[in-house]
């Protein structure tokens, strides 16, 4: 398995934060939403640092993009947030993944549970299921900071609009009238938004992984079948290592 | 080992790529140390070591361990007793 070049095509800030780069990979075989890329940087001493980055488009010819989280005091993340250009070209290496993936012949309901930055593989999930117009009920349970914070927040509202069910929960801040107080995804709030166990929904979680450990153990505790209960860990920082 | 420093086995997807020709995270594997089976991408996986070490969910022992170099890749799999993936 080698290493692919992804061109640079566009940049896209989603947040003060987080930056959407939208790349055209060489040899890009597609991929599926959930699926993730290992991007390498090598300076010019030959040092080089590979991290993992969730895939955020749904499948596109070679288009792929990914959404990265600054990290201050990272080695890559900054880079990618601040330094990298347009017509850069960047390694690849993928897609990744066989596991935390969604594939629109799936047709059982879908709950989908974000926190922070674990929403853009979930995003990948929203965008390829309005692409292939899927049938299976899907639902989202986002957990973010604020209001600010939130990834996609414009193309989210209008995917609402058009019948998608989104459920934010604010740990510090919520926005006025949003109904409920800042607080933690906890057994009440899946209770009340997310797809019931009898409907026999595949749940997928991805964010940090303190956040994946008491979801994933919410959604067991609650009923739902532990192989439904798929799971994807960032780091505890909220972005990967 | 803190409670939380730990990712899972979709991160270790990209760097087995180099031995196998199907996707190995969503293949079941069996721990060499307590007999429980698994995803891959449900492991427990440590990048603070110079490699990937991947864990059992249940025992924490190590299943496989890979550390890739330049031009180059290593993996040791003594923990992983079986290795189960879908031909279908």
């Amino acid at each position: 398995m080698s290493w692919r070049v992804g061109t640079v095509t566009a940049l896209r800030d989603e947040t003060p934060t987080a930056r959407t780069l939208v790349l055209d990979v060489e040899g890009w075989p597609g991929h599926s939403a959930g699926q993730h890329v290992d991007v390498r940087l090598t300076a010019e001493d030959g040092y080089s640092a590979t991290r993992s980055y969730s895939i955020a488009s749904a499948p596109d010819g070679a288009r792929v993009e990914i959404t990265v989280e600054r990290i201050d005091d990272g080695e890559v993340s900054p880079y990618l947030t601040r330094v990298v250009a347009v017509g850069q070209r960047l390694e690849l290496r993928g897609p990744v993944g066989g596991w935390f993936v969604w594939r629109p012949a799936q047709d059982e309901p879908v709950q989908l549970v974000a926190g922070g930055s674990g929403v853009v593989p979930l995003m990948a999930i929203v965008r390829s299921h309005a692409q292939a117009a899927a049938g299976a009920p899907l639902r989202l349970l986002y957990a973010v900071r604020d209001p600010a914070a939130v990834l996609y927040r414009e193309e989210l509202r209008g995917r609402e609009r058009d019948g998608l069910a989104v459920a934010f929960a604010y740990s510090r801040v919520a926005p006025e009238g949003s109904g409920r107080p800042p607080g933690r995804v906890d057994a009440a709030l899946l209770a009340e938004v997310a797809f019931p166990p009898d409907t026999a929904p595949t749940a997928y979680v991805c964010g940090p992984t303190g956040f994946v450990e008491t979801v994933a153990d919410l959604l067991v505790t609650a009923g739902h079948e532990p192989r439904r209960v798929r799971t994807e860990r960032f780091g505890p920082t909220g972005g990967r290592p | 080992m803190t409670a939380e420093n730990f990712l899972d086995g979709n991160v270790a997807g990209g760097p087995l790529q180099a031995f196998f020709s199907v996707d190995i995270t969503a293949a079941i594997g069996e721990c060499d140390h307590c007999g429980q089976t698994g995803r891959i991408a449900e492991t427990r996986v440590y990048l603070q070591a110079p490699g990937v070490v991947v864990r059992c969910r249940g025992c924490e022992g190590v299943l496989l361990r890979v550390v890739e170099g330049p031009g180059r890749a290593w993996l040791d799999m003594r923990g992983l007793r079986t290795l189960q993936v879908s031909t279908g």
